[in-house]
């Protein structure tokens, strides 16, 4: 038993709604009692979609337990089938059927119907919504391409050449829910189209039952998002011989690893290395103006696929140190951690938000890359924060267009994870200057009267100060700040305040200082910097 | 009546008080019990709900609250994982486990409610006596109750039945000291509360007690000289077991809009024996100045189609509100549940005819709303934008139930929840035409 406030992933079964509700002509049969509809907001309420889910839930209730249940999956079966007419039935069952053990697949199995089933075994007591989304899309394909697995085992991604045609791919692992797929479809359609390669099945988002049919007949496969995508692509390279690319295409330095990538594997000759220049990132983190970016501590957090993402472009593009890295999903535990390592650091890999708090908390970064609940933590800590991953919410789905991969993704990510510290900035500007008599008492920025994010993320410069006579309260075994000392640290730019503070504590415990004046702020200072 | 309502079932329709109540059975679309904890926790800061179930729970109350959490949260879900399923005894264990680390962590509640869930119900963990051993561990400390709000029990707003259920045999028993009293019960907003205290004691009835009360541990007493008023139409069986400990429910319409408040505030006058004069004194120029507020309403409202579907169990009270006072046309009035005893009064102000739908098949009573193209539907979360993306308005029902809409002052403030999405659509120059 685990116990849970809160959670970053649902259940497995919303990862195959997930699936469903991203392609055209599927139907799921979901065995599961009331309540479990609620899954039905996530799609048309955090994605704004203007259509319900594909989904039929039996709602079954406490009385039906008694009776034949069976006859009413059956009965609920029929009637989806007759109204719905889907090219593919997805039969599975939500945590409380699974433990009274109906078999709904093999009930719709069993049913003559014509329609191809392919029932759903998803473990809802120890498996997630990712790994529900990638087994749904497994099985799926699978059980669509099994029976021509053998006709395709002689691929040849080559075989573009010879018939004197375009080198053509599939995209896979794009889907509802996910983050920014609608904009990074576009995003690498363009940059592969710029590569002379066509896109032939994007897949689950926008696929019919006949474009998945069609994915063996490319000429190689793009792993786009390996949480949903990597198993499918794995057992298309067994069975059809298809090789795939690994490179996620997320950031200046792994879009140009990507188009490398997928150009040795469809063996064409690579291009000379301009492509730095086709993002902004890079000529505007060279900017002078960049240069306070340097050495920002970040934290990151989040699914697998952009925490690792965000971690390179904050380290090797932006010149960020990173101080934490982690992820919410066990299943890229492995990679997250080799990540970190290279960084030097332990990857966080934990479910549980209040375990992500304090060690933010611990390592007290400037900056926090994270998903929605990093960002209010940050709020909280009073840090600077940008999204960069799921867990969905309404804000994850801008109206205007904001892709994540390719060369525009770059772009915005520059954006949305340098004005949190740029706003930072300003706010220790107007701390410097208000005591300027142009300075009209309580005057702000205009990002302080802003109701969104930007407001909240801002840190209210007397507040850290402050805290330092609650602190001794709380604790009295840490040296006292005298009045002088305090003042001294005031002085000090809020946003490396806390830092300096923590620092300055820290020798002082280390020296055996009682009282903390602004001598042993400078002594403190040139301590660490020795 | 449209051609497609002949396929509810015949046989349960019932003629009662003039209108047509009807039975449908199939796919449900509503909530579950559970979530009723995203404002009981609010309303009693010093309990914690800890729901013992799956990730399904968790994820649910996360997503019906629209929110993230700014702090700790008051509830959470103990997940239910492969091994507490293959031996109860060890889930027992387990739940002690996590109650134990729950309680050291949060040293500031006083009541745990363990709240059941499908998974729980289904492999038939023993709640009641988990809670039992607890409260008698944490003796003095911690009361610790449990009360179900799964799915295969219960919808939405029966969660909150259920946990004031679980309260009432802690509550004190009348003695000799005690006068008699008024008991609302039904989470109101606070802001409301007070003011219908103010009002009460205008009447003259100024023991005023509420449950769920603001502090779990001070649980008003009950008995005979207790009159209960039921503020929300949902807590059928709290109004019986408080019946059964002596207490006298007072049968009126509920407190929505300025006729069904008035009728529910001169039902309690006439409980208490408040003589008439005194009453019309106090409620004459409430119920002026509420009809007065509710004109710009009613006139963008009257005569528009409303279609309620099945949530909240406050379908019937809004509707007989939304006909009587804001003249809206009722083409059909959805109810997870009907419990015709608590009804009656309700039912009896319904125009003859009203077609009331007890359960629900949703895809047919979905048909029905395309069919019907009213100008406002009342429904759940998850249908709202594929209707607003055919070009029909609708209201979110959850929001009912979190918004302070009961009382004569605030049926202006109620009316404008259903006149707003109307006004919207007037507002905007352009409509989509299709979207996704």
């Amino acid at each position: 038993m685990e116990l849970t406030l809160w959670t970053y992933e649902g259940p497995p079964h919303v990862g195959a709604m997930r699936i469903a509700a991203s392609m055209e002509g599927i139907h799921y049969l979901l065995h599961a009692p009331q309540g479990d509809t609620y899954a039905d907001l996530l799609f048309t309420m955090i994605e704004r979609r203007g259509q319900r889910p594909p989904v039929t839930y039996t709602t079954f209730q406490a009385r039906d337990l008694g009776g034949d249940t069976a006859e009413l999956v059956k009965g609920h079966i029929s009637e989806a089938v007759e109204r719905f007419n889907p090219d593919a039935l997805l039969v599975g069952e939500s945590c409380t059927a699974e433990l009274i053990q109906d078999q709904p697949g093999s009930l719709a199995s069993g049913m003559g119907l014509n329609v191809p089933v392919i029932s759903l075994e998803l473990p809802a007591y120890s498996k997630k919504e990712n790994w529900g989304a990638a087994e749904t899309f497994y099985q799926l394909i699978r059980g669509l391409l099994q029976e021509k697995a053998n006709d395709h085992s002689g691929h040849n991604p080559t075989a573009w050449k010879e018939q004197g045609r375009k080198p053509t791919v599939n995209l896979l692992g794009p889907s509802l829910l996910g983050f920014r797929c609608r904009d990074d479809i576009l995003e690498i359609r363009k940059l592969l189209n710029e590569n002379g390669i066509d896109v032939n099945v994007v897949a689950p988002l926008g696929a019919t039952i006949a474009d998945l049919k069609r994915i063996p007949k490319s000429d190689l496969n793009i792993c786009l998002y390996p949480e949903v995508a990597e198993s499918v692509c794995s057992w298309l390279e067994r069975n059809f011989g298809m090789p795939f690319s690994k490179t996620v295409p997320i950031g200046v330095g792994a879009t140009e690893d990507f188009i490398k990538e997928v150009r040795e594997l469809l063996e064409m000759p690579q291009q000379k290395n301009e492509s730095t220049d086709k993002s902004k990132l890079t000529w505007y983190s060279q900017s002078v103006d960049s240069n306070y970016l340097t050495g920002k501590r970040v934290f990151i957090f989040g699914d697998g696929t952009h925490a690792i993402a965000a971690a390179r472009i904050a380290q090797k593009e932006l010149g960020f140190e990173v101080v934490g890295l982690g992820t919410y999903s066990r299943e890229m535990a492995r990679p997250t951690r080799a990540a970190a390592e290279k960084l030097g650091l332990k990857a966080l890999i934990s479910n549980d938000y209040l375990e992500v708090e304090s060690a933010i908390a611990e390592a007290a970064p400037e900056l926090v890359l994270g998903t929605q609940m990093e960002r209010h933590i940050a709020k909280r800590l009073g840090i600077p924060c940008a999204v960069i991953s799921t867990p969905m919410h309404v804000q994850d789905v801008p109206a205007r267009y904001s892709p994540q991969m390719g060369w525009e993704g770059a772009n915005v990510i520059f954006d949305t994870w340098v004005h949190p510290l740029m706003m930072g900035l300003e706010e220790h500007l107007i701390g410097m200057f208000r005591h300027d008599f142009e300075f009209t008492d309580g005057h702000q920025s205009h990002l302080g009267h802003l109701g969104g994010q930007a407001h909240q993320e801002v840190v209210q410069p007397e507040k850290q100060s402050q805290d330092i006579d609650d602190l001794h309260d709380a604790e009295q075994s840490l040296p006292i700040w005298t009045s002088e000392g305090k003042e001294a640290l005031a002085k000090i730019p809020f946003f490396v305040r806390g830092k300096v503070r923590r620092n300055t504590e820290k020798y002082a415990r280390q020296a055996g200082c009682r009282n903390i004046d602004s001598e042993t702020l400078y002594d403190a200072k040139a301590h660490f910097k020795a | 009546m449209s051609p497609n309502v002949t396929n509810l079932n015949k046989d349960q329709k019932i003629n009662m008080s003039g209108t047509t109540l009807l039975k449908e059975s199939g796919p449900r679309e509503v909530f579950c019990g559970l979530t009723s904890i995203v404002w009981l926790h609010r309303r009693m800061p010093d309990a914690f709900f800890l729901v013992v179930g799956s990730r399904t729970c968790a994820h649910l109350i996360q997503s019906a609250a629209g929110v993230m959490i700014f702090a700790e949260p008051r509830f959470g879900t103990a997940i239910l994982e492969e091994k507490d399923l293959a031996g109860l005894a060890d889930a027992h264990e387990e739940l002690n486990r996590v109650v134990k680390d729950l309680l050291n962590r949060r040293p500031e509640i006083r009541t745990l409610f363990l709240v059941g869930s499908c998974p729980s119900e289904v492999i038939k963990l023993d709640l009641s006596r988990v809670a039992q051993q607890l409260t008698h561990a944490y003796k003095g400390r911690v009361q610790v109750l449990n009360y179900s709000g799964s799915g295969i029990e219960t919808t939405f707003t029966q969660g909150e039945d259920g946990a004031l259920s679980a309260l009432v045999p802690l509550m004190p028993e009348e003695n000799s000291n005690n006068q008699e009293q008024l008991l609302i019960v039904g989470t109101l907003a606070n802001a409301v509360e007070d003011r219908l205290k103010t009002l009460f004691q205008r009447l003259g009835i100024s023991n005023v007690a509420s449950l769920p009360p603001r502090k779990s541990s001070e649980l008003p007493s009950i008995g005979p000289k207790t009159k209960v008023l039921l503020a929300q139409p949902y807590l059928s069986n709290t109004a019986r077991l408080l019946k059964d400990k002596g207490a006298e429910i007072v049968e009126a319409p509920f407190p929505l809009g300025v006729e069904g408040s008035e009728l529910w505030m001169r039902a309690a006058g006439k409980a208490f024996n408040i003589n008439e004069s005194l009453l019309n004194k106090v409620l004459d120029p409430l119920i002026a100045r509420g009809v007065k507020a509710l004109e710009p309403y009613k006139e963008k409202l009257s005569g528009k189609k409303v279609f309620l579907l099945p949530e909240s169990q406050l379908e019937i009270p809004l509707a007989r509100f939304l006909h009587r006072e804001c003249g809206m046309q009722l083409i059909e009035v959805g109810t997870p549940y009907l419990n015709r005893e608590m009804m009656e009064c309700e039912l009896k102000l319904l125009p003859e005819n009203t077609r009331v739908v007890e359960g629900q098949h949703v895809e047919k009573q979905l048909d029905r709303v395309k069919e019907e193209n009213p100008d406002l539907v009342v429904c759940g979360m998850g249908l709202a934008n594929p209707l607003e993306a055919e070009n029909i308005s609708t209201k979110w029902s959850i929001e009912l139930v979190f918004s302070p809409i009961h009382g004569i002052d605030q049926a202006s403030d109620l009316a404008e929840l259903f006149a707003r999405p109307l006004q919207r659509n007037e507002l905007l120059d352009n409509k989509i035409s299709s979207i996704n």
